[in-house]
């Protein structure tokens, strides 16, 4: 994402300039408030609405506390293997020339392009009640949806490029002539790989990371379509939010999603200083 | 490997990388996918065209498909003011501004949903004061286009930024020196550089749409023949256990996300093709 603005060249303006330059920041700023600001604010008002005290008491609720444990939980499954994949997927792709490159390109980006339902509906097709697995499961009473491992199946469809599209162009731009001196010199695979790779992609690859994290912690449709939304056992937080808003427990509701905002938050500003990083090193 | 495969190279691991990426992709993406495709498939013709042709259907893509082209032509105008003033205007907090375009990206749907019901439903902050003007944006299909234009903004302004700065300010510059308006040198000279990067950026935001689901189910009102979104008739139909009918559907959105994938093929290429001719 070309997100760091470079600094603007400045020009002396007319008068006329002045004004539709006035005018474009203006509708630039009350688009962005409208559709960016107020919605953050309302959830802090909404959040914080009947005052601090009832604001933390509703961290209190084991069901809350659950969801919170499971968000946590399936991220520390998928995010570590969606970022063992896309080092393996961005190593392969930069580092070697091979037939059918770009089709593979192209399947890795796939889940971006479909609708999270369709991400749990497959899940669901597979491994639900009627689905092609369901009888076999059943038998052996396995569940996958409705309970732990389908949330985690769901959750890893929709970050699963996160990680690999971030690295595939930054190592293609880095090229392979470091790696290939150390090799030749004699060094091992993995040593190559983490005293040479590794260092050079690092800030990419923790962006890639946070996005991931990002989007593993709040999924919702895709989630929400293999959870079976049992309270306590499989509500992530995103699904535990939908619950307490639909009971009219506002305060619970946005309490909860102003902790997921606060991640969001965290992600632009992790995101925002990478960004820096690498915009001083190229200057 | 053999060497029609791929070009010899001295680094190890490519078997291994390569391996484990095919077979991750494959078991979690691909065959689950197929196995869609399938279950579809296995349906016969009337049947799926039954389902597909439904009136309720029918009137879930009208909904899916007008409010994500109606939000992402929004994105497109306003999306392209922000991007400009980004990249054209120096003024304080401009980073700030900058960084928080991504917000959309990061803030899980579910937020971006009760959020956005709260602001705009008739007892919210600004839904009060388009009560008193007649208008109803939550739980209307107002509130669908509403949800998509949030979400689809950052395709917009991150595809047209870059292109924005490539830009070449001496054409400008020579056209004004040679007495073009401003509004001239716009039309002329800017947005013909910036189109195939306002058009991919548009795609993006049309394609994220019609698939967008929870950001919009808490602000649409979710009334069948109204209000309701296809991906949501897909839930539905779930939670009714019709496997058939959510296949059928969750395969006709498939391929819709197939055809954009291919329509943003199309206009990358033909940017690309457009940025070559132009610098020979």
């Amino acid at each position: 994402m070309a997100g760091a603005a470079p600094r603007v060249e400045a020009r002396p303006l007319t008068r006329g300039a002045r004004l539709t330059r006035a005018v474009l920041i203006g509708v630039s700023l009350a688009f962005l408030g409208l559709l960016l600001a107020a919605p953050l604010g309302a959830v802090l008002a909404k959040a914080l609405a009947k005052g601090w005290q009832v604001y933390l008491e509703s961290f209190a609720d084991p069901d809350t506390q659950a969801a919170i444990r499971l968000t946590l939980l399936v991220a520390a499954i998928v995010v570590p293997l969606n970022t063992i994949f896309g080092i393996c997927a961005a190593w392969a792709i930069a580092k070697f020339e091979f037939k059918g490159k770009s089709l593979l390109i192209t399947l890795i980006d796939l889940p971006f392009a479909v609708s999270p339902v369709i991400a749990g509906l497959v899940f669901v097709l597979l491994f639900g009640a009627h689905g092609w697995f369901g009888e076999w499961l059943q038998e052996r009473d396995i569940s996958i949806i409705f309970a732990v491992p389908g949330i985690v199946l769901a959750t890893l469809f929709v970050t699963f490029p996160y990680v690999a599209r971030e690295l595939i162009p930054l190592m293609q731009q880095q090229g392979s002539e470091e790696e290939e001196a150390a090799i030749t010199l004699g060094a091992s695979a993995w040593v190559t790989f983490l005293r040479v790779t590794l260092p050079k992609i690092r800030w990419g690859l923790l962006y890639g990371i946070i996005l991931c994290n990002a989007r593993a912690m709040g999924e919702f449709g895709a989630v929400s379509v293999v959870s079976g939304h049992i309270r306590g056992l499989t509500t992530t937080m995103p699904l535990h939010v939908e619950i307490l808003y639909n009971e009219y427990n506002f305060v619970a509701a946005f309490a909860v999603a102003s902790l997921l905002a606060l991640l969001a938050i965290l992600t632009l500003v992790v995101k925002t200083a990478v960004e820096w990083r690498a915009g001083r090193r190229r200057a | 490997m053999a060497g029609w495969f791929r070009k010899p190279s001295v680094l190890p691991g490519f078997g291994l990388t390569l391996g484990f990426t095919t077979f991750f992709l494959s078991t979690l993406v691909l065959v689950p996918l197929a196995a869609l495709v399938f279950k579809a498939s296995s349906l016969s013709w009337q049947d799926l065209l039954a389902i597909l042709l439904d009136e309720r259907a029918v009137a879930s893509y009208r909904l899916s498909f007008g409010a994500a082209f109606l939000a992402a032509a929004v994105n497109a105008v306003f999306g392209f003011i922000v991007a400009w003033s980004l990249v054209r205007y120096e003024f304080p907090g401009r980073k700030l501004v900058d960084a928080v375009i991504d917000l959309p990206f990061a803030l899980p749907t579910a937020v971006s949903g009760i959020a956005l019901a709260a602001v705009f439903s008739p007892t919210g902050w600004l839904g009060q004061k388009l009560a008193l003007a007649g208008v109803q944006v939550a739980y209307t299909w107002l509130g669908v286009v509403v949800a998509l234009i949030l979400i689809g903004l950052p395709f917009v302004v991150r595809s047209v930024q870059p292109a924005l700065v490539e830009v070449q300010r001496d054409l400008e510059d020579a056209a004004e020196t040679l007495g073009a308006s401003p509004w001239q040198v716009f039309r002329r000279i800017v947005l013909p550089a910036v189109m195939p990067a306002l058009l991919t950026g548009f795609t993006l935001a049309f394609a994220r749409g019609i698939g967008e689901y929870g950001s919009v189910v808490f602000i649409s009102g979710n009334l069948p023949y109204q209000t309701e979104i296809t991906p949501l008739l897909i839930v539905i139909k779930l939670e009714q256990y019709d496997y058939d009918g959510a296949a059928a559907l969750g395969f006709f959105m498939l391929a819709m996300s197939f055809v954009m994938l291919f329509a943003i093929n199309l206009v990358q290429t033909w940017g690309r093709r457009r940025q070559a001719g132009a610098g020979r």
